[in-house]
């Protein structure tokens, strides 16, 4: 059992370390401006490329793309950031040239909402059905103290329990 | 002729399988023992048949006999013999083949096994096992045949036929057109085989579960039978997926190692169940609960390893056209559904002598952790194949294909990765049966403490992105909580015995190597989550196109371009090599060589990165363009990967410990016989 001045010799050293943890985020300076530099530069590029994907390969994003073609498709952002196009813009295009396959994300529109509704979705229902199963399985309150206090004894004897659990491999 | 050969081995073990299913259903329904015999016979006779026929392929490979098809499309004549034999699997039917030729090993083996105590198990499980190798030879004997040679006919043109046609010659191409580049690496020739291996071994503890259905004998023998056979599939599995990681990072060239690629995914689902299953049977075995689920995910498994076979052979990802046109498409697909039927339909007929005696005593035991992790496992499953359905889903109904990059995956699945890691911190210091918010705080207490130290330090050094706190918060506070398990097994015992302590720690271990291998295999998932914190979160990249003397800068490092050959190789490829001098805050730390290989047969580029790897960060440049004439210039993409080595080592840890885990136990029947003989002798004396 762990006594109290024990106890609060953890608490105090718990308090210091959050403390530094407050201290060194507040401490922290703000972020620092970036100046960009003249024309579209081969990192703008690939900025506005990295979120698109090939529209002939399975799965390769554009910035990556090793085939001629997708070099090609680069140069073709490059134009249209010289002529003076937005990100969006530029996306928009590739989307009306090639379909929806040329964004890493499906458009959230029509039957695309599903995959943005599913996910939390299944993580609302599958922890739903967990909380459902685990009450369905608890035992009556009795037999919960019996086990506490089973349990709470095997606890003070970390040995005991060791041992119990490498027996019962 | 060794054509005919290898054709006709398959069509024999194709007929023997078939033989083998009939006789043990026969034997096992009438009780005739004879029967199941034969049929066990049956099994272990695939294996050699099935060894004629991949050493034909691989003997028409080395010979380079051109006038098979398959040998001209994989192989050609400036390609090593090693990697001649590595094109057995190097494209569909000699995939196949190779498929078949483990899986008939892995039934041959479990054949093999002391069926004394389970004799009502072996007729189903040679069943199970002759069913799964039957259906994957025939799609080679019907569908996809290595063996088809080339003739020329008499109007001049070219077609394949396993028969002579009448008034064709036989034709012979002068070379073949080689191996996908992308094939040719070390990473690329065994991470196949391991997967593979991975997928034919998890048909066996699902055959051990049917034939428990089957039998109604649902105790948990079936599990504690194939328990080796599960951690030796998912090994293996572990180990073709980090390789796999492994040789995306080094050949594919975008600077990462997971792509969220359907192919990639096709073998991570199975995976993902394989996990759960693990975690769930211990509480099988430990309370007797949970029957009904370890059965859901045991043949959800077996299911997935079919579905990870058919998405990246029936060319269904390609689209949905391909996969109408492809033969073994719809196959695979009927066979996944026959085969879930029947499991599901097995099940629910046992559903009522499944079902456990005991309960839950409380949320936050060990048993009620374990549950929660299935939870997050199958709810990632959940996430990966809406991920790899959809797009199918919407080429369909909508005619429009959709793609689903990294970003999706990684905003759905990050949030239940990082309850995993979680659980992995709080489910070791949860105690079986009965645990409470107090008990458990006081176990967790120190490990607490030595993660805030460490999250401390992480601050001190700067780091500020939230996520990133979070996970190495995370990962700290489970290395802290295994290491503390560790530490505390061996004090206790060392306090019992008087032994020292790398001598209790041993021991310890030994006691029980597949809690312990399971700990260190959290060690190792704690290394790869820093890795991939540090690649996912911290990666840094830019582009420039420089000439000869010019510099690149990122972060601390400058890389300068100092010269490039462009020249032609004797294996037939045209290589551009540019040499890089790399600079860390003005010191000299090496010359990198980024490099695209060209490779002339297959018209294919590779571009391979020069890396200067340390355990702090990856220094990645990739060659992307050259101007040929002058070689002056050269465009050159570089990434700044941190943490990145921990990753591969988190990957090794993880290795160590699933073989700590699956390390055959001595024989306890024969350790308890020489122990009774021993105090025999005592007693004698």
């Amino acid at each position: 059992m762990m006594s109290t001045k024990h106890f609060l010799k953890h608490l105090l050293f718990f308090i210091i370390m959050l403390g530094l943890i407050v201290s060194v985020l507040a401490a922290d300076a703000v972020q620092a401006q970036e100046t960009a530099p003249e024309g579209p530069s081969d990192n703008e590029v690939n900025a506005i490329a990295k979120q698109l994907y090939c529209p002939v390969c399975e799965n390769i994003p554009l910035d990556v793309c090793p085939t001629q073609a997708c070099a090609q498709w680069r140069e073709l952002i490059r134009e249209k950031l010289v002529a003076g196009w937005s990100e969006d813009e530029i996306k928009t295009y590739f989307v009306n040239q090639y379909g929806d396959r040329v964004l890493g994300t499906p458009p959230a529109s029509g039957l695309n909402w599903a995959v943005y509704i599913l996910p939390p979705l299944a993580i609302v229902v599958g922890i739903y059905i967990l909380y459902r199963a685990l009450r369905a399985w608890r035992k009556p309150p009795d037999a919960v103290a019996a086990g506490e206090q089973q349990a709470s004894e095997l606890d003070d004897d970390y040995v005991a329990r060791l041992e119990e659990e490498l027996r019962q491999r | 002729m060794i054509a005919n050969l290898g054709y006709g081995a398959l069509v024999i073990t194709l007929l023997v399988s078939i033989y083998g299913i009939g006789a043990a259903y026969y034997g096992a329904r009438t009780n005739k023992h004879a029967w199941v015999e034969s049929a066990r016979n049956a099994t272990l006779l695939t294996f050699p048949l099935i060894t004629v026929s991949a050493m034909s392929i691989v003997y028409l490979l080395v010979t380079n006999d051109y006038q098979v098809d398959y040998v001209a499309s994989v192989t050609s004549n400036s390609m090593p013999t090693y990697l001649k034999v590595t094109a057995l699997w190097g494209g569909q039917p000699g995939s196949l083949v190779f498929w078949s030729w483990l899986m008939a090993a892995f039934a041959s083996a479990v054949t093999l096994r002391k069926w004394e105590r389970d004799q009502e198990f072996l007729p189903w499980v040679v069943i199970v096992t002759l069913v799964t190798l039957g259906f994957f030879v025939s799609l080679n004997v019907f569908f996809e045949n290595p063996f088809l040679r080339l003739w020329q006919t008499g109007t001049g043109g070219v077609t394949k036929a396993m028969l002579q046609p009448a008034g064709s010659v036989p034709y012979v191409p002068l070379d073949g057109s080689g191996l996908n580049p992308l094939l040719r690496h070390p990473g690329m020739i065994i991470h196949p085989p391991m997967l593979y291996l991975g997928f034919v071994s998890f048909v066996i503890p699902y055959a051990f579960a049917i034939a428990a259905l089957v039998t109604g004998r649902t105790d948990d023998r079936w599990i504690r039978v194939t328990r080796r056979w599960t951690l030796v599939a998912w090994l293996f599995l572990s180990l073709g997926l980090i390789l796999g990681g492994r040789w995306a990072y080094d050949v594919l060239g975008w600077g990462g190692y997971w792509g969220w690629d359907p192919v990639e995914i096709a073998a991570f689902m199975p995976w993902l169940t394989g996990t759960a299953f693990l975690h769930s049977v211990m509480i099988q075995e430990k309370r007797g609960m949970l029957k009904h689920w370890n059965m859901v995910l045991i043949i959800l498994t077996y299911e997935l390893v079919i579905f990870g076979t058919f998405l990246t052979r029936s060319g269904v990802l390609s689209s949905v056209h391909a996969f109408a046109q492809s033969a073994i498409g719809p196959v695979f697909f009927a066979f996944m559904g026959v085969t879930f039927i029947v499991s599901l339909s097995l099940l629910l007929k046992r559903w009522n002598d499944l079902k456990s005696k005991t309960h839950m005593t409380s949320l936050l035991s060990r048993e009620a952790l374990f549950l929660l992790n299935n939870l997050l496992f199958i709810l990632i499953l959940v996430i990966c194949f809406l991920g790899v359905i959809y797009p199918l889903i919407s080429e369909i109904i909508t005619g429009q294909k959709v793609t689903f990059g990294p970003e999706w995956y990684e905003r759905n699945t990050g949030p239940l990765f990082a309850g995993l890691l979680l659980l992995m911190g709080v489910a070791p210091l949860a105690a079986w049966r009965y645990s409470s918010a107090k008990t458990l705080g006081r176990a967790m207490w120190k490990p607490f403490i030595a993660s805030l130290v460490v999250l401390v330090i992480v601050l001190i050094s700067g780091v500020r992105h939230w996520a990133a706190l979070l996970g190495f918060w995370l990962s700290a506070f489970v290395a802290a909580v295994t290491l503390y398990e560790f530490w505390r097994g061996a004090m206790a015992r060392r306090r019992r015995s008087g032994e020292s302590f790398p001598v209790a720690l041993w021991r310890l271990a030994g006691r029980n190597r597949r809690r312990y291998g399971g700990y260190i295999i959290h060690l190792g998932v704690v290394l790869m989550a820093i890795g991939i914190i540090g690649i996912e979160l911290f990666q840094t990249e830019t582009q420039g196109t420089i000439a000869r003397g010019e510099q690149m800068q990122l972060g601390d490092y400058t890389a300068t371009f100092t010269s490039l050959a462009v020249f032609d190789t004797a294996d037939g490829r045209n290589v551009a090599r540019a040499v890089m001098s790399v600079e860390r805050n003005g010191n000299f730390v090496g010359e990198l060589y980024p490099r695209r290989d060209y490779y002339y047969e297959s018209q294919q580029p590779m571009t391979i990165p020069g890396v200067r790897s340390t355990w702090e960060d990856d220094f990645y440049i990739l060659l992307v363009d050259w101007q040929p004439i002058t070689s002056a210039g050269a465009t050159f993409k570089i990434y700044h990967n941190p943490l990145v080595n921990w990753l591969w080592l988190g990957g090794f840890v993880f290795l160590l410990g699933t073989l700590v885990a699956a390390w055959p136990d001595r024989d306890p029947q024969k350790h308890e016989v020489a122990a009774r003989s021993a105090s025999y002798a005592a007693v004698k004396a």
